[in-house]
């Protein structure tokens, strides 16, 4: 039951998409994130789809796996929609007891679904069409001259690469705790919310001391193969980039652009 | 005799309806009458593991039925949920489920599950103690301190303290030393003989089932493609190795003799047989 977890999935292929740079889809990310926040009328709102509908065309991502992985979203997305409706104030639409509509509030609340959705969506693009190592190699390499202020870049990207290459790992392990517990007669469905707390406990406690046994044993690992940390490391697979991240610049630029101009000119 | 499990051409399937899907056992029929002491071996991904979660109701079948008693244990919710005490399921490497903060605690969350009565749960924990030869001194320690081979035998206890009619066990002794599987075993056996259970024992070791069991069962691709006694298996040697599966090693040697023209029979398959065997052989000639 816990394999449906698609948040952060890797699906593999050889598109365009694909064989970019991981820091050039980063930066891309963040310039679609800037996008998203920058547009505020609807025109604006073209060019930003246009990237995204591109990049689910190019990478050849179904976009059924967009929607399902919003799903569990739904609600925070709902919740800001409905904030958003009733708190702005503005011209009046409806007023019922104590709530008030107004022209403002509805369209305060279809640009935050928008820009949540578009959000999410663009997010997973990312993460969909990246291996988990790439984006981690990809940040500790942006995130390099921070390495002058002394913040601990390769830490970070090595203590982000380790928790994501357990997370599978810690889900098999939970199902399989779990059956173990099942096969004693532990029953996690039934109770209220104390007794499904307390049911939880013959789970959780072998879980987090399988995760301690198991970082123990890395760190020993790691140790006996010498390592000491970021400095003087190389690579084997070196980052490059190509002419396609350089096409990929341009589209990202020409696009940003337009929304710039669409919010000047636009409706 | 009325077999107490049964299963009717059980089949599973993983991820049914998406790309992934996959056979994992498939049209199994199969039946242990009380006190019979089964031994299931099978390639890894032949679809034992899979088989055994399904007879104490982990697991819910995407084809056909599993009987305990005569009954669907999938008839109700009280009955696949109550069925868990009386197939007792021990999975491999158990000591990670360990979770209480003493030794008693941990073998007692499973009578604790049945709602006994407090007498009747110590009883309990004390009688599934005393059969994997864990002692009293060790009750109130925390599970944790224990060595593994401990840790292993009071995960057990914490399944035999159910006393389940069925008492399934799933690679016992992996990963122990020639010595803690041998006591792991000798544990077993004496469960299965004094509580008369049927007891299905899962392993990759032919020298452990050769010796202990009444019956084998060979999973090959998720089928049973071979079931008899350790006899009439281990005298099929090359249908198993065709399915990668190996037999006892002492079976080998004497296979080995047979080669160079010895006569012996083909299907020993314990160190006393073969001895017997020998000894016989070699009486004989001295006579001749």
């Amino acid at each position: 039951m816990l394999k449906n977890i698609t948040l952060g999935q890797y699906f593999p292929g050889d598109t365009f998409i694909h064989r970019l740079d991981p820091r050039t889809k980063l930066i891309m990310t963040v310039v679609y994130i800037v996008m998203i926040f920058l547009a505020d009328n609807f025109s604006a709102y073209i060019p930003v789809v246009a990237l995204l509908l591109i990049c689910v065309f190019v990478s050849k991502i179904k976009p059924k796996l967009l929607f399902s992985g919003m799903k569990p979203l739904l609600i925070i997305i709902g919740i800001t929609a409905l904030i958003n409706l009733f708190y702005t104030s503005g011209e009046e639409l409806v007023s019922f007891w104590i709530f008030t509509i107004t022209k403002e509030g509805v369209r305060a609340a279809i640009f935050m679904m928008l820009r949540i959705s578009l959000l999410i969506m663009g997010t997973f693009m990312l993460t969909y069409t990246t291996a988990p190592m790439q984006i981690t190699d990809g940040l500790e390499t942006l995130l390099g001259p921070l390495k002058k202020i002394k913040v601990p870049v390769h830490e970070l990207a090595m203590m982000m690469s380790i928790a994501l290459r357990f997370i599978p790992t810690l889900i098999e392990e939970t199902d399989k705790i779990m059956s173990a517990q099942k096969a004693r007669g532990a029953d996690f469905e039934t109770g209220n919310l104390v007794q499904k707390a307390k049911a939880m406990l013959p789970l959780l406690i072998p879980l987090f001391i399988s995760a301690f046994r198991r970082a123990d044993e890395l760190a020993t690992a790691m140790e006996s193969r010498c390592y000491n940390g970021g400095t003087g490391r190389t690579k084997m697979k070196q980052l490059k980039y190509g002419y396609i991240d350089l096409i990929a610049a341009l589209i990202g630029m020409a696009l940003l652009a337009a929304v710039i101009l669409l919010n000047i000119f636009g409706l | 005799m009325a077999p107490i499990i049964k299963t009717e051409g059980l089949t599973h399937l993983y991820s049914p309806g998406t790309p992934f899907e996959r056979i994992a056992i498939e049209n199994i029929d199969f039946e242990a009458v009380k006190g019979e002491f089964i031994g299931i071996i099978g390639h890894t991904g032949s679809g034992k593991s899979t088989f055994i979660q399904h007879l104490n109701g982990l697991l819910k079948p995407t084809g056909g039925r599993v009987l305990f008693d005569g009954e669907d244990i999938w008839s109700s919710k009280e009955k696949t949920h109550g069925v868990r005490f009386k197939v007792g399921l021990v999975f491999q490497y158990p000591e990670y489920q360990l979770f209480e903060e003493t030794v008693y605690k941990d073998i007692a969350f499973g009578p604790k599950n049945m709602k006994l009565t407090e007498a009747e749960i110590d009883a309990r924990v004390r009688e599934a103690a005393n059969f994997v030869g864990i002692g009293e001194d060790l009750l109130e320690k925390s599970p944790f301190d224990l060595s593994g081979g401990q840790k292993r035998r009071v995960a057990i206890a914490g399944v035999i303290a159910m006393r389940p009619d069925v008492l399934i066990l799933d690679e016992p002794t992996a990963g122990l030393d020639p010595e803690g599987s041998e006591e792991i075993l000798a544990n077993i056996k004496e469960y299965h003989r004094s509580m008369g259970s049927t007891v299905l024992l899962v392993t990759h070791s032919m020298e452990e089932v050769a010796r202990t069991v009444d019956r084998l069962v060979v999973f090959s691709g998720g089928h049973i493609v071979m079931s008899g006694t350790p006899h009439e298996i281990f005298s099929r040697s090359e249908e198993l190795e065709k399915i990668k599966l190996d037999v006892p090693e002492v079976t080998k040697v004497i296979a080995r003799l047979r080669e160079m023209g010895l006569d012996i029979p083909a299907s020993i398959y314990t160190v006393e047989q073969a001895k017997a065997a020998l000894m016989e052989l070699k009486g004989g000639r001295a006579n001749a």
